[in-house]
């Protein structure tokens, strides 16, 4: 288990060690985006830029047309909502090749609350031309990402999170833009998930196998670009789909799966997440207990959806009915 | 940590500026402990700016909060609000035990301040910089409704490098917003600074604003500036009679209060990582000998 965001700064720190133009542009928060490790391994190549994020934004499309590859620290919200038509204007209309590191992401950002907890990044960076929108599930997913967003030209958003993140993924991963994980088989639902929510989701299974329902889990990191094929493969073969995310039911992994199905006309859709409301400052488990997104609750919510408790007893029928494809 | 009773009630209402500020120090460390969670420095550099205010100069009643003619008090560098509220508490807005509901969920008392959740509060704040423009819209709208009341915002110096403090600036001297008073709680220290390979000045990091430029930077802008220890009541209490004479000739005021942040504790004093730092027992039971606070949790 390692923090995505020291995963972010370590790796920055590395590729660093070899790539010149890489930059870390800083809104006086590196000490908790962990910014930091780069600012004191590579001084030189740290900008604060105090608490300022939209003129942070502004400098690091400047930064970026010299050839230089700025990443910038501060916490998702004062970047996609406080620099919000920055990241618009600067960055994603003229492709500027700008890599947004959005830490304490979702819900659970220290107990902070309301102010502090971005559950619509997604929905507002999905919705932006040109953006590429990433959501890791780990920590190795997350280097990963921070590779590939590093070496490619063009704005790259990745949503990390702030507390420390069980594995998905071992050493052999690849990230591969786009790409869809089917993590768990299951004939009776589709937990559909993204970032360190999709440990939870495994989690849900596990408890749901218990009482012989069988869920399958996919996991889609990449929420922009995203295979929507692979997407509707997993809808197809279960009845049952429940997209489940540290954000709003609007707009976001929500939203891309219910176009999704919808455009191809198929499918039973439930979303779990933030039900258009505000979050709080709250220990974690009070959080995701309130929002349905522990194991726990995403079991209970999934066997009500398949017909309450007394679901457990005919899974067996369920099981040899299969899909509707 | 060694018998110290949690959840103890008022020091009675003769209890001097001083004693409040000492016993507010207290219940900020207390609860951001307990909690584990909560800013520290901010809160316990402003606290003797907030017992001035809430004990002196704000003309409020606490137990009628939506009072339309209350001054209003905007915590624009909002994640200080564990002091606000234990300043509140203390003045009567809430009772002090409920300080310990503070960030554990369903808590009127929000990590950052939440006008939705509690009573007294006149802006919900924690996004830097906001505070200035619903000041600027308070005060414009008092004197549109020719109402007397004042409003007051309090900043962190860190928090004055936000784009929105100075559009906020400008349009309080265009408007004339002599009823407008900022506090800047100078610190000297935000939350990060830089590496300390490269730089250290004042405490353990570089100031957000070299020099007097903030001072100068302010007076560019029309206001009238007043300085201040804002660690001595005298110098506070007289800096706020003057920002309320009435007589800055259209301008607003702002009070640059030079302070120390982690004010009061050894340990605390002019460091960076006790921005945010969650203090131990151990530096919870020096906090208390240090603030001169007694086994029951009160002022000795
Ligand atoms: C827009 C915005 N950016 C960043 C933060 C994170 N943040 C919280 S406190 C802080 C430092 C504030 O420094 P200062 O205003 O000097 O406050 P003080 O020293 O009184 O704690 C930062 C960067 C925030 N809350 N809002
Ligand atoms: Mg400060």
């Amino acid at each position: 288990m390692r923090s995505q965001r020291e995963t972010w700064g370590a790796t920055l720190v590395e590729l660093a060690e070899t790539n010149g133009d890489i930059l870390v542009l800083d809104g006086d928060l590196a000490n908790s985006t962990k910014a930091d490790l780069f600012a004191e391994a590579h001084p030189a190549r740290f900008i604060e830029l105090g608490i300022a994020e939209q003129a942070m934004v502004g400098v690091a499309a400047g930064l970026a047309s010299l050839g230089f590859v700025p990443w910038l620290s501060s916490f998702a919200v004062f970047l996609t909502h406080r620099s919000l038509d920055q990241i618009r204007l600067l960055v994603a209309q003229p492709g500027a090749n700008v890599k947004i590191g959005a830490a304490y992401a979702g819900l659970l950002t220290g107990l902070t609350g309301k102010t502090h907890q971005d559950v619509q990044d997604l929905a507002i960076m999905r919705a932006m031309p040109g953006m590429t929108v990433l959501a890791p599930g780990d920590d190795i997913e997350c280097a990963a990402m921070v590779r590939w967003a590093t070496d490619i030209d063009g704005p790259v958003y990745l949503r990390l999170t702030r507390d420390p993140t069980p594995r998905l993924f071992d050493d052999t991963y690849e990230f591969a833009p786009g790409r869809v994980h089917r993590l768990r088989e299951g004939r009776d639902a589709v937990l559909v998930s993204t970032g360190p929510q999709t440990s939870r989701c495994l989690a849900a299974a596990s408890i749901l196998a218990t009482g012989g329902i069988d869920a399958g889990v996919v996991h889609i990191p990449s929420i922009k670009p995203v295979d929507g094929g692979a997407i509707l493969t997993a809808a197809r073969a279960v009845d049952l789909v429940v997209t489940v995310e540290e954000h709003s039911v609007i707009g976001g992994l929500g939203g891309l799966v219910a176009e999704t199905v919808a455009v191809a006309g198929h499918g039973r859709l439930v979303r779990i997440g933030l039900e258009d409301c505000w979050g709080e400052s709250a220990p974690n488990a009070f959080l995701l207990d309130r929002h349905g997104l522990s194991p726990e609750r995403i079991a209970d919510r999934v066997r009500r959806e398949l017909g309450g408790s007394g679901r457990v007893a005919s899974s067996t029928d369920e099981h040899n009915r299969g899909g509707d494809q | 940590m060694t018998g110290v009773v949690v959840g103890d009630g008022e020091i009675g209402p003769d209890a001097d500026l001083a004693t409040r500020a000492r016993y507010g120090r207290w219940l900020v460390v207390r609860t951001v402990a307990s909690s584990g969670a909560g800013h520290i420095g901010g809160p316990l550099s402003a606290m003797d700016l907030w017992v001035a205010l809430y004990f002196r100069v704000l003309n409020i009643r606490p137990a009628d909060p939506a009072w339309p003619h209350r001054d209003r008090f905007i915590l624009s560098k909002g994640h200080s609000a564990i002091g606000l509220y234990a300043v509140m508490a203390q003045r009567g807005y809430f009772p002090v035990d409920e300080l310990a509901t503070f960030d554990r969920g369903d808590s009127r008392l929000q990590g950052h301040p939440d006008m939705t959740c509690l009573p007294g509060l006149d802006a919900s704040t924690g996004s830097l910089g906001q505070g200035l423009a619903v000041g600027v819209g308070i005060a414009l709208g008092a004197r549109l409704r020719g109402l007397p009341f004042r409003t007051w915002v309090m900043l962190g110096d860190g928090e004055c490098q936000e784009g929105m403090v100075w559009e906020a600036t400008l349009a309080a001297s265009r408007l004339g917003l002599e009823n407008l008073m900022a506090i800047v709680d100078v610190n000297g220290l935000q939350q990060y600074g830089l590496p300390k390979v490269l730089e250290a000045s004042r405490g353990d990091r570089r100031e957000p604003w070299p020099g007097d430029q903030l001072r100068r930077v302010f007076q560019s802008f029309d206001w009238r500036v007043l300085d201040v220890d804002g660690h001595d009541f005298d110098s506070i209490l007289a800096a706020c009679d003057i920002a309320r004479d009435g007589k800055s000739a259209g301008r607003p005021t702002v009070i640059l209060a030079r302070t120390i942040k982690g004010r009061g504790l050894s340990f605390m004093e002019g460091r960076h990582a006790w921005h945010a730092r969650i203090p131990t027992p151990d530096e919870v039971e020096q906090a208390r000998l240090e603030l001169g606070i007694d086994e029951s949790g009160r002022p000795a």
